[in-house]
């Protein structure tokens, strides 16, 4: 199987899914002549016209409502934000109108939106470049929020956002743009709204997604020389959550660690772990653990900024912790 | 016009007056709950605008959407039914007065946020221009929208991509309670327009025949040229919605604009110039009333919405409804 980076990976959906179907169209900041700004788009532009790669003033309300209405319209628009930091100048048309036109009419409206949007931390952009608050949206029924770990995924799953009939936020990790994985060659989607297994072991379950999901794989590598083998469940998409593979795995090891990249203030560990809580209280045998970041706005200073995210370290601490 | 059009739009315009006046009632009488903007003082302005669209032409528009819905062909019954909450309303009871639609009539809504709609019109006028077609789409909003960032941003977007959209500014001189001059450095707001380079034109909102050849001339320049902005000067009588005790105008204010009342314009007009005889006024008086008590009557008859409805329509994929939780 060809390795791909997540960049590669994401770059082929959005053409295969472009050549496929006239329908699909790219909007957004610099992703047309420019080439998108973390070149995920390059070369479109010159192959699919300006047309159906349009280059957008800055101006992210009219950019999302656009392609609101563009989606409502029969088109199958994908936005492109430049971060997902960006979102909250378009706040208002990702959760009032993505989220609520379909079900506010009494399903008159189809919304077949993406919204794909760079988030995370570790690029030294401080505070206001670097929030992963991908919880925020997962909060919204109506909408479906993805977020892939590994290039095989972001491909799937993006082929799959653009094929859906609802809203979706797209989240792609900044700093996995690099990351290589095996992408099959040829056509192949993956099912939005389930989890998936990424790592087998016995002694204690790992919930994680995005970015996290690579880190808690080395943190599980450094915790089997300890003879800890770590169960990781990847959850792909927080809404909708599939817990089933979390529930199963967590009835076996009778023990779990969350862990996300953004706070934990009402973050993803909370909802996991209530939900475990709600759904398999007899199995518990410690305290579920969490592990997020800081509880403070990212600061500049690579030093702070990386004491503030979470570490392999602090993975590794929180599994011991529970095991 | 002639006639039967003059006729058919005297018959949109006091059936949206009367509905109006029930629905105030039937509010008063907590049979619609929420928020109710009524359109009264209006009615020309969406009447006239909507009888120049053809078939293929989108309408979109803000809260204040009774009279454009009905004006685009909805039935008053259908109406009616949203307002009270009833599974047989346009929205299945689930949007209510802020947010009636027909997508059939190629009315898309009724939208509750200021100025949110209006990117949510750009992107269906490009949809129209990305598959060759020539429609193009209708924007009411009202002069309080012009305040808002969204409204430069679509604006500003539909000059750079040149998308159909006829923009139509409802100047009703007031956004809630405060009037024009104490919201908006420019109080004209066609002028809003020159900044973004796009043709504008201003119109008595209260004369629906001028108003009715303005948007038919701007539906021309939209369809041939670009976007249009159609400033339209109007009223509306009552309240920004129910409760509003009006602390803001006086009396006399508001009866010199009633002085000019577009329903009465219409009336003297057909009367004098277009050789209708009072008995057909009447006739269409009474075919309006009777519209009117069966629509309330159907709304009040018809079932609330199942327990399952709440449930129904959050996703399209259907799998994903159980777990939307």
């Amino acid at each position: 199987m060809p390795l791909l980076t997540m960049r590669e990976a994401i770059s082929q959906a959005l053409w295969e899914e472009m050549e496929r179907d006239e329908r699909v169209f790219i909007l957004g900041e610099e992703v047309g002549v420019w080439g998108g700004t973390y070149a995920v788009t390059k070369g479109f532009y010159d192959h699919f016209g300006p047309e159906r790669v349009r280059d957008t003033p800055i101006a992210e309300a009219v950019i999302v409502g656009a392609a609101n209405g563009a989606a409502m319209a029969g088109l199958k628009p994908v936005a492109e934000l430049m971060t997902i930091n960006f979102a909250f100048l378009a706040m208002d048309q990702i959760v009032n109108h993505s989220a609520k036109l379909r079900s506010m009419f009494g399903g008159q409206f189809t919304v077949p939106v993406v919204i794909r949007a760079v988030g995370g931390g570790g690029r030294q952009l401080g505070a206001t470049h670097s929030q992963t608050p991908d919880v925020v949206f997962a909060h919204f029924p109506g909408l479906k929020v993805v977020a892939p770990g590994t290039p095989h995924d972001a491909k799937g799953l993006l082929k799959a956002a653009i094929r859906s009939e609802d809203p979706v936020i797209f989240v792609e990790h900044a700093t996995l743009y690099h990351t290589r994985g095996e992408v099959p060659e040829g056509e192949f989607l993956e099912s939005i709204g389930t989890s998936k297994v990424q790592r087998r072991g016995r002694d204690v379950t790992l919930v994680t997604y995005s970015k996290m999901l690579q880190l808690s794989m080395q943190a599980a590598e450094v915790l089997a020389q300890e003879h800890i083998e770590v169960e990781i469940v990847d959850l792909r998409t927080l809404r909708p959550l599939d817990m089933a593979p979390v529930i199963d795995s967590f009835k076996r090891t009778n023990r779990a660690v969350i862990v996300e990249e953004g706070w934990r203030s009402f973050g993803v560990g909370a909802e996991v772990a209530s939900r475990i809580y709600e759904e398999a209280f007899d199995y518990v045998d410690a305290p579920i653990q969490r592990v997020g970041q800081k509880e403070v706005p990212l600061p500049y200073n690579r030093t702070l900024e990386q004491l503030a995210l979470p570490q392999v370290e602090d993975i590794v601490r929180a599994v011991r912790e529970v095991c | 016009m002639n006639r039967e059009q003059l006729l058919r739009i005297y018959h949109t315009m006091f059936l949206i007056r009367r509905l109006e006046e029930e629905s105030a009632t039937l509010y008063q009488q907590g049979k619609i709950g929420g928020f109710l903007h009524l359109y009264i003082g209006q009615e020309a302005l969406g009447t006239g605008v909507i009888s120049a669209r053809l078939e293929k032409d989108r309408v979109i528009t803000a809260y204040r959407d009774h009279g454009i819905a009905i004006a685009c062909g909805m039935e008053a019954k259908v109406m009616m039914a949203e307002l009270l909450g009833k599974a047989t309303g346009c929205s299945k009871g689930k949007g209510g007065s802020m947010h009636l639609a027909d997508v059939s009539l190629n009315f898309w809504g009724g939208h509750a946020i200021v100025g949110a709609h209006l990117p949510l019109a750009a992107g269906m006028a490009l949809a129209d221009k990305y598959r060759g077609s020539d429609a193009v789409t209708i924007c009411f909003f009202g002069e309080g929208a012009t305040n808002i960032g969204y409204f430069h941003e679509a604006l500003n977007l539909s000059m750079v991509w040149q998308l159909p959209v006829l923009w139509v500014c409802e100047n009703n001189q007031y956004g809630m309670g405060t009037a024009v001059e104490r919201a908006s450095a420019v109080t004209e707001i066609r002028k809003k327009a020159e900044g973004f380079g796009m043709p504008n034109a201003r119109v008595d909102g209260m004369n629906v025949m001028e108003v009715h050849e303005a948007g038919q001339s701007a539906l021309g320049h939209v369809r041939s040229k670009g976007p249009f902005l159609l400033e339209a000067v109007t009223y509306r009588y009552r309240g920004h919605s129910m409760g509003d005790p009006e602390r803001y105008r006086q009396r006399e204010e508001v009866e010199r604009w009633q002085r000019e009342d577009p329903i009465g314009l219409l009336r003297r007009h057909l009367l004098e110039n277009a050789q209708i005889q009072p008995a057909e006024l009447e006739t269409e008086d009474s075919r309006v009333e009777v519209e009117v008590r069966e629509a309330i009557q159907f709304a009040e008859a018809s079932p609330e919405p199942e327990a399952e409805a709440l449930f129904a329509d959050v996703y399209a994929e259907d799998a994903l409804v159980a777990e939307v939780r």
